[in-house]
């Protein structure tokens, strides 16, 4: 599965669209981390779980959109965006989607 | 002493606070810069473009997707100064520095994972910033802040 977030895939040509594919997952953390978070929020600077928790996601919300692109038949999925957005409070989503194709 | 500090226990704990957010904090911030500098010129040779790049036939191996992403927060004393700056309006110096940090760290995050896979070049950038965490809906707290930086990494069949 090839994924890209430009219009096309470079070196390769389309041969056939399937159109918009999504995939999305909300996740919070257990407490534990969300009370080393506040603690973090004294000091500043990186909250390495929070960190961790989105990559997870993202990667997870990206490999649901790549499986519903492999069920329409595509190989590749093309202009991906992401989007975040905080459903409630300690939890939040992410939002992948693209489009399918096929390339030769 | 001891005694004076009882006394005002609710006060002492807020100026302790604030002493603990300002010293880690300062110090944190300039250790971040320094490692960011160094890390900037380090990888200064990977070109990254945000347009959509056009490549000859034949001339790209592989493409495929990078990212890198970071979430940060404020340390205590400077939120207290976010919080006063509401009052009076203007530069909110505080965040300018924290939101930059975290945007250059997005990019070298990225940056880097396409180095260990072999990219030549990034094409496409794209950057987003959100807001995430327990303070996320109150509208007069920033909560943690997550800046996300992805993009397409290229190898050429040719460097």
């Amino acid at each position: 599965m090839i994924l890209t977030n430009v219009g096309s895939v470079p070196g390769k040509k389309i041969v056939e669209h399937f159109g918009i594919v999504q995939g999305s997952t909300v996740r919070a953390k257990h407490i534990g981390r969300d009370m080393m978070a506040g603690l973090k929020n004294l000091v500043g600077g990186e909250l390495k779980g929070y960190t961790e928790l989105l990559q997870d996601s993202r990667q997870e919300a990206m490999d649901r959109m790549a499986e519903q692109a492999r069920q329409l038949g595509g190989n590749a999925v093309i202009n991906i965006r992401f989007a975040t957005s905080s459903v409630t409070q300690g939890a939040a989503e992410l939002f992948a989607y693209g489009t399918a194709v096929r390339v030769e | 002493m001891l005694e004076t500090i009882l006394n005002y226990s609710d006060l002492s704990i807020f100026l302790g606070l604030m002493v603990i957010g300002y010293t880690c904090g300062t110090i944190a911030e300039k250790r971040h810069y320094k490692s960011i500098i160094k890390r900037e010129k380090e990888l200064v040779k990977l070109m990254v473009v945000n347009a959509e790049g056009r490549f000859a036939e034949g001339a790209v191996r592989t493409s495929f997707l990078v990212n890198g992403s970071t979430v940060v927060s404020n340390d205590y004393f400077k939120r207290l100064l976010a919080i006063l700056r509401n009052i009076f309006g203007g530069r909110v110096k505080a965040y300018e520095s924290l939101i930059d940090r975290a945007r250059r760290e997005a990019i070298l995050r990225m940056k880097e994972e396409a180095r260990s896979k072999g990219a030549h070049m990034i094409v496409n950038l794209r950057l987003e910033t959100s807001t995430i965490g327990r303070s996320a809906n109150k509208k007069k707290q920033i909560g943690s802040i997550e800046t996300l930086a992805y993009g397409t990494a290229v190898v050429m069949n040719r460097p």
